[in-house]
């Protein structure tokens, strides 16, 4: 007897214990756009409490313009759940009391007829409770499915949940919420005060906003991501819709990674736009590399400049001038005359010559024109020019080699006329390149001298930089 | 318009003319709409002040005393004590589940309106006896729908116009219970297609609807498919039909 009562006790006892591990209980943090909860470290699947709050709020959508959202938790987007693959999702949905309507939520990471909808229907003033088990890993949008679903949607009702794969993605130093949505007012774009929904216009598909974050300037500014140069970014994409796709696109950055769709599978690599469907997701991945402020927008530029479809990234760090310069060059430019009668070279020219004739071509031809004729009056003649040949045949040829890297300016008087004008110097030419085009240009057209070579250039080069 | 004295209270009704019309859900295929018997609707909602009588002459409705069952423990919860604050006298009933709505109307002689009889007479806009397609008038409703309203922030009655019919507050203040709340079918009938109406969520929605972009009616609909008979809202009250 007695042994039986402590075998017993055993079996109990282990079974609590085998219970209790299996079952770590905890509640979800939930956060708000652009922020992301923090990687969940465990290695084993929990029962996850989340608690979502329905309220309908009035809220900017523009400076100076509101609209009466209807929000998951109090904002648009919707709080960020983050799960384990294999969690049990203990799901809670409040519906504000004072709000006029029934809601209810479909997650796209439930399995299961309506993604949880008949389930978490919920009256105004009520709480329902539904569970679910994350089956399948990824970035799911979820949604008021409540009718008319249009309607919901419209008024914001829809966020993202990650179901964090159990072998996690590689870690990153910043992790950001990003969601686009279309709204539609009665009142155009920037129309002050309270705009009420426009249901004409949701039907036609013809959006007065477009936003990431649930308004324009909501990632802008002060409000902008941030990142330091040579740090990895993740940013979790999400479009609510509900109607438009969206292009997305960083200004002058390249996804070096991209899980399309929101599907755990690095798919593809070096993107420029990802396209985010309506009631979808894409992670997309990158290292800063330079810093400064780069632009998220949807690529169907309209939306980006005339709707609100424009976010920030701000980048601090050194720069890196081999990877991007800033601006080198800015001068004056005169129509190029590349197309219009270029001399074709013979084929028995040597290498040096004919390469002289292509920097002619691109960097003289548009003043001293094609065939070194000039322009009377403005631009000087090169084609049997006493003052060019008069340099060319020198001894000492430094002073004509300045001309081309320095530039000229001031009377000049070139086979009995009066020339005075401006000539830019011509830069980004090696020593090579202004051997040859000076070659090219003294013996062409009638005109002869000695060849240039690359170290003559280098010499006058010297002698010109000294003081 | 005729005057019944109940309780020592005047509570007025109009009588509504039978006719035909579409409603958004429960027309039979190639049905392109249905009828409704002529009956009287109260002018008003049922108020705070109205249902105190009632409580008086049924203590079994008082806020304390009903089951569970029959109301949620949210009934007649902005009352004080046993009765309404002088300040909510006029204003619409809330806090009320079917089973009370129901057994007042039966303590006038009469009953809950149906989902048809509500929807015939709620169709009506000012100048109108079918405003379903008057994009005007739905706009109006969406706006007022899409709106919370706060404890303590519920118009008194007869604030705004009556509709065509005479009967006020229809759309804007509250809504209202109907006696078959929770179906969306004309009849009791089983019908083959009966689990693609079932949920009013996502594409099942529109899947049966008859006016698409009616997202008035939708509200209203989905609304209704939320509740239980016990249930008690903020926003929620009701007025009584009666037959003759």
């Amino acid at each position: 007897m007695s042994k039986l009562f402590y075998f017993i006790v055993v079996l109990f006892s282990v079974g609590i214990l085998g219970c209790s591990q299996k079952m770590t209980v905890e509640n979800a943090i939930l956060t708000d756009a652009p922020q992301v909860p923090p990687q969940i470290t465990r290695t084993h699947p929990a029962k996850v409490i989340v608690d979502l709050e329905v309220k309908e709020v009035v809220k900017n959508i523009a400076e100076g313009v509101q609209y009466t959202f209807w929000t998951f938790g109090g904002s648009v987007p919707g709080k960020f759940i983050r799960v384990r693959e294999s969690d049990t999702v203990e799901f809670h949905l409040a519906n504000h009391p004072a709000n006029k309507l029934p809601h209810n939520i479909d997650l796209h990471a439930v399995t299961g007829p309506g993604g949880g909808a008949a389930s978490s229907f919920t009256a105004p003033g009520h709480k329902t409770q539904f569970t679910f088990k994350t089956l399948n890993p990824g970035l799911y949008v979820y949604h008021c499915a409540t009718a008319p679903v249009g309607m919901h949607v419209a008024n914001g009702m829809y966020g993202l949940i990650y179901v964090q794969p159990k072998k996690a993605l590689p870690k990153v130093d910043h992790e950001y919420y990003i969601m686009q949505s279309d709204f539609y007012t009665k009142g155009g774009y920037g129309e002050k005060g309270l705009q009420p929904f426009s249901m004409e216009k949701a039907i036609d598909e013809k959006p007065t906003y477009v936003v990431f974050n649930g308004a324009v300037n909501a990632l802008v500014g002060e409000s902008a991501i941030k990142a330091n140069v040579g740090e990895t970014i993740r940013l979790f994409v999400g479009n609510g819709g509900p109607n438009l796709v969206s292009s997305f696109h960083v200004i002058g950055e390249i996804f070096d990674t991209v899980y399309t769709e929101g599907g755990i599978g690095a798919n593809q690599r070096n993107v420029q736009t990802t396209l985010v469907p309506a009631g979808g997701s894409s992670i997309v991945e990158f290292k800063m590399d330079v810093p400064g402020t780069y632009i998220l927008v949807d690529h169907s530029i309209f939306r980006a400049f005339n709707k609100g479809a424009l976010g920030m990234l701000k980048t601090n760090g050194t720069e890196d001038k081999s990877i991007y310069s800033g601006k080198e060059v800015d001068e004056n430019y005169i129509e190029s005359k590349v197309n219009e009668s270029a001399p074709v070279a013979p084929p028995q020219e040597p290498k040096e010559a004919k390469s002289g004739q292509q920097i002619f071509i691109n960097s003289c031809s548009m003043c001293h024109q094609s065939e070194g004729q000039g322009l009377a009056g403005v631009f000087p003649p090169l084609a049997n020019a006493d003052y060019l040949m008069k340099l060319a045949k020198s001894p000492d040829r430094a002073s004509l080699i300045s001309i081309v890297l320095k530039g000229l300016s001031g009377k000049v008087t070139v086979n009995g006329k009066e020339y005075n004008n401006v000539m830019t110097p011509i830069s980004g030419l090696s020593d090579e390149d202004l051997a040859s085009v000076l070659t090219y240009v003294t013996n062409s057209w009638g005109n002869a001298a000695p060849h240039f070579s690359a170290s003559e250039i280098k010499k006058a080069k010297e002698k010109l930089s000294q003081p | 318009m005729i005057g019944v004295l109940v309780f020592g209270l005047l509570i007025q009704s109009v009588p509504i003319t039978g006719g035909s019309f579409a409603p958004l859900y429960g027309l039979e295929k190639d049905q392109k709409s249905v009828s409704v018997a002529s009956f009287r609707i109260d002018t008003y909602p049922v108020t705070h002040q109205n249902f105190f009588k009632f409580t008086k002459a049924h203590p079994e409705w008082k806020p304390s005393h009903p089951l569970v069952l029959l109301a949620d423990k949210e009934y007649l919860k902005d009352w004080k004590s046993e009765g309404p604050s002088r300040k909510i006298k006029n204003v619409p009933v809330t806090y009320v589940s079917w089973f009370a709505a129901q057994d007042y109307c039966v303590a006038q002689g009469g009953r809950l309106p149906t989902v048809l009889e509500w929807e015939y007479v709620a169709a009506a806009s000012e100048t109108k006896k079918d405003a379903s397609q008057d994009k005007e008038f739905i706009e109006k409703l969406l706006q007022w729908y899409s709106k919370p309203v706060q404890e303590g922030k519920i118009s008194k009655i007869g604030k705004t116009k009556p509709n065509i019919w005479g009967v006020y507050d229809l759309h804007g203040v509250i809504w209202e219970w109907v006696y078959d709340f929770n179906s969306v079918f004309v009849t009791g009938d089983n019908r083959q297609d009966k689990d693609n109406l079932k949920d009013l969520f996502c594409g099942f929605g529109a899947a049966g609807a008859q006016n698409r972009a009616n997202y008035a009616a939708f509200m209203r609909y989905a609304l209704r498919n939320s509740l239980k008979g016990n249930y008690t809202l903020m926003n929620l009250g009701f007025r009584c039909a009666y037959d003759h």
